[in-house]
């Protein structure tokens, strides 16, 4: 277990190496960093003078390594925006995202998981079709008109809800929806497919000819079978819910991390762009090393091949 | 009064083009410590019988009887909480054909031996913990209390069906049924469990209801033979009565279907061998080892599949290649075909070294048969393009003249003609095999290499598939390598027999010399586990 734990460990840092590589590329050969920060009209001085302020003349290898050198120690560098450390910049906003993020996640979990469990324990039946009427609609509704038909219900028609800010837990509610349903119809279905499998498998059969039926049934023998592919998937969705908080938190004007990307990248901030594209991906990649563990703990074919 | 006594049992499959009566109108009865065997093909009802009996039917189906009393308490007056806390487990208990896939894969064997118990408040967990390990000892697992903390995939076929079997025990049934639950293990386990069972029925007076398409496995061990065709129960008796009398024709026909070790021994192909005979495919000090490792970084592990193995098939012969799962036979198999490189050692066909031969040129000399005729045909091809494949991909003649040879192809394999534009889904098992033969023969191969061509069959399917390519090689001097672990099936058609155990060659001789004479105490004892009629005949004998 331990031996398993230490390789996925490894395999995520190195994962997370190439991450880092690419983020600087992406943003240092893609363009002429200096020519955006100074704008469409600065004269060739300007330019020159940017590029000697921020040390963009410097070789493009030397750079990264300096780059990497300061993420290592938790420098991420200076915002040419804000002029603050980017470092104490994503700490600031980090907890409203963490919050939304977390949030939309157990939005997810509570509609899609009870609601795959009932579609596959009554097939074809109008529960069934109901739920993957869901997966549908949700499929097909894009976030920033489902965060905008919420603010016309709950926040005009009905204002139940605050649609601006991060300073109560009801501020959360209508974004941890929207931002959750994103997720509901993957997660519903990987867990009618698998629920429905396992229920049909020999082992099943056995527990039933020991004379398990119902709840008993499901618990002792369905349910962490048929949850280890869940598992997985739900990772990759919270690592999303980071990405996806672009857009909604820019909705409902929360102060996090995605509105922070969305200024920087306005803003052309190229360290704090450079910091979040890192930090979501670490993100992403430590999410996906959790549901490895995790998926290790339930399953012993892994544990113990 | 009987333990068990169903009168009448009807099951009904709700199936998209109608319904379909899966068992009609069955009677049986079962006395306490009494033995039953069902036997029939698949689809014959048999385990739909037993099935209904559980309430494990499928969804799609629903049951009706006139009776179905247990130990004198009618079944169908129960709720189905009721069943399941009263009959299912502690009076009923239920072994199963699949012992891969029949226990819970991620919780520890001890966790899954004791719940049922404790969870019926029958013994603590402690008690429950010391019976699962007298269990596990009583039905042969070695070390029962270390295996009580290990999962499923750390043991192997035998063993799981083992701690299958005790499990079901630890709610000491009155009645056991077995539906085949020896038919996915190697012939030497087979006996074991069987016996196994046999002895526990014994000590402990319990019912027991056998199920298995193999007539010969039943009427070694049971009291009682009831035989199912098409739904419905056609004879019931003694096994003697139904062995050495049957009534129906169907019986009569299982029985001469059986491939039998005492039978009459067949013509060997050429006795009188010229001295100088032509060998197909030869090979020699074949070596093959596979190596896997446990993560990126764990120690290599290196499994001999193949140790030095020498053998040679002679024109018109038909050699049989015997041995149980992981012996082998199949990478011999691979190699022999050129689908797999041995790591040592060379292969001949028609004298020329394999490697040399394009792979066009290699389909003409030797053509393969698998085991599964149920997926290795396409499912989305007609007949007509998966037997002329091989002469597309070798750009053979024109439409015309293929459909001509698609045409005799299933001529030779008697495969009617009106099937030639049908998928394989609308054919049965049988016939899918012999689209697979057909298929194999249509580049006229100097030889085919059969790996289990008949395991996937019920018996009569079987002997047909059997006497066909024994046919073909009477006929058309077609050349035969057969792959099996069925003793009998080298009876019935095998002209040489080599034995592989552990990747090597241990004995190799004629068939009726190894089968009569077997000189290596492998091949005995795979002879001596061989189910045979003989077996109830010595018995009378005894009485």
């Amino acid at each position: 277990m331990l031996r398993y734990i230490a390789l996925r460990a490894a395999l995520a840092l190195a994962v997370a190496f190439t991450v880092s590589l690419a983020a600087f590329l992406l943003l240092n050969v893609a363009g002429d960093p200096a020519q955006a920060i100074a704008g469409e009209d600065a004269t060739p001085d300007v330019i020159e003078a940017i590029r000697d302020r921020y040390g963009l003349d410097r070789p493009l290898p030397v750079r990264y390594f300096d780059w990497l050198g300061g993420v290592l120690q938790g420098d991420f560098g200076t915002s040419y925006y804000w002029h603050k450390p980017v470092a104490e910049l994503v700490a600031d906003r980090a907890d409203e995202t963490i919050t939304l993020a977390l949030s939309a996640l157990s939005v997810t979990i509570i509609i899609a998981l009870p609601l795959g469990a009932l579609a596959a324990l009554n097939p074809n039946s109008w529960i069934d079709r109901f739920a993957l009427g869901v997966a549908v609609s949700a499929q097909a509704v894009p976030n920033f008109w489902l965060g905008l038909i919420m603010i016309i219900l709950f926040g005009v028609m009905m204002p139940i809800f605050p649609v601006s800010g991060d300073s109560t837990w009801k501020h959360f509610v209508l974004p941890a929806f929207v931002l959750g349903a994103s997720s509901v119809p993957a997660v519903m279905r990987l867990t009618r497919t698998g629920l429905i499998e396992v229920m049909g498998a020999d082992y099943i059969r056995t527990a039933r000819s020991k004379g398990f039926r119902g709840w008993p049934l499901l618990r002792r023998h369905a349910m962490r079978n048929a949850l280890l592919p869940v598992i997985s998937v739900l990772a990759v969705q919270l690592g999303q819910k980071f990405g996806g908080s672009v857009i909604t938190e820019s909705i409902f004007a929360i102060n996090g991390l995605g509105r922070l990307a969305l200024e920087s990248i306005l803003g052309m901030d190229i360290p704090t762009v450079q910091m979040l594209i890192f930090v979501f991906a670490i993100v992403f990649v430590a999410m996906n090393l959790l549901a490895d563990i995790l998926n290790a703990a339930l399953d012993p074919r892994i544990r113990i091949g | 009064m009987s333990l068990l006594d169903i009168q009448n049992l009807d099951v009904t499959l709700a199936l998209p083009n109608g319904p379909l009566k899966a068992v009609r109108d069955v009677t049986l009865t079962l006395e306490p410590g009494e033995s039953l065997g069902i036997v029939g093909e698949s689809g014959s009802g048999k385990s739909m019988t037993a099935l209904a009996l559980m309430r494990l039917l499928p969804r799609s189906a629903t049951c009706e009887a006139e009776a179905l009393r247990f130990d004198g308490q009618e079944l169908r007056d129960l709720g189905d909480p009721a069943f399941a806390r009263q009959i299912a487990g502690p009076r009923i208990g239920m072994i199963f054909q699949e012992p891969m896939t029949s226990l819970n894969p991620v919780y520890t064997i001890g966790r899954q031996m004791t719940e049922a118990t404790v969870a019926r408040g029958l013994l603590s967990e402690a008690e429950a913990r010391r019976k699962a390990i007298d269990l596990l000892d009583r039905v042969g697992i070695p070390d029962p209390e270390g295996r009580m903390n290990q999962f499923p995939h750390q043991m192997s076929g035998g063993q799981r069906q083992r701690v299958m079997i005790a499990m079901t025990l630890m709610l000491d049934p009155e009645l056991l049924i077995a539906d085949e639950p020896t038919t996915a293990l190697d012939v030497t386990v087979q006996a074991q469990i069987l016996d196994l069972l046999d002895d526990l029925r014994r000590e402990r007076g319990m019912g027991l209801i056998l199920i298995s398409h193999d007539l010969a496995v039943v009427a070694e061990r049971t009291d009682r033979v009831a035989v199912m065709y098409l739904g419905e129960m056609v004879e019931q008796g003694t096994a003697q009565e139904v062995l050495y009398h049957p009534q129906h024709d169907y019986t009569k026909a299982l029985l001469a279907a059986i491939p039998r070790l005492d039978g009459p021994a067949r013509v060997p192909a050429q006795e009188a061998a010229a001295p100088e005979v032509e060998k197909v495919i030869s090979a020699t000090n074949l070596c093959r080892e596979f190596h896997s490792r446990k993560g990126l970084f764990g120690p290599k592990k290196t499994v001999r599949a193949l140790d030095d193995v020498s053998l040679e098939l002679r024109r018109g012969e038909t050699l049989a290649v015997i041995g149980e799962s992981g012996s082998g036979k199949s990478t011999l198999a691979r190699i022999l075909l050129g689908l797999d490189l041995p790591d040592a050692g060379d292969v001949r066909m028609l004298g020329r070294p394999v490697l040399d031969l394009p792979g066009a040129e290699r389909a003409s000399l030797v053509q393969p048969v698998f085991q599964d005729p149920y997926t290795s045909l396409n499912p989305r091809r007609r007949l007509s393009e998966i037997i002329s494949r091989p002469l597309v991909l070798r750009g053979e003649g024109d439409s015309a003249s293929r459909l001509a040879a698609v045409k005799d192809a299933m001529e030779k394999v008697r495969l009617p003609g009106r099937l030639i534009h049908a998928y394989p889904s609308q054919l049965s098992g049988g016939q899918r095999q012999r689209v697979a033969i057909a298929r194999a023969l249509i580049t006229e191969p100097e030889a085919l290499i059969c790996d289990e061509p008949t395991s996937a069959l019920d018996v009569s399917v079987q002997a047909q598939i059997l006497e066909l390519l024994d046919d073909l090689r009477a006929k058309m001097g077609l050349t035969c390598l057969i792959i099996t672990h069925d003793m009998a099936v080298v009876h019935e058609i095998a002209d040489r027999v080599a034995v592989m155990y552990q990747g090597r060659v241990v004995e190799e001789g004629s068939a009726s010399a190894v089968l009569d004479h077997p000189s290596n105490d492998y091949t005995a004892r795979l002879l001596a586990a061989a189910p045979r009629f003989g077996a109830t005949r010595d018995l009378e004998v005894v009485q």
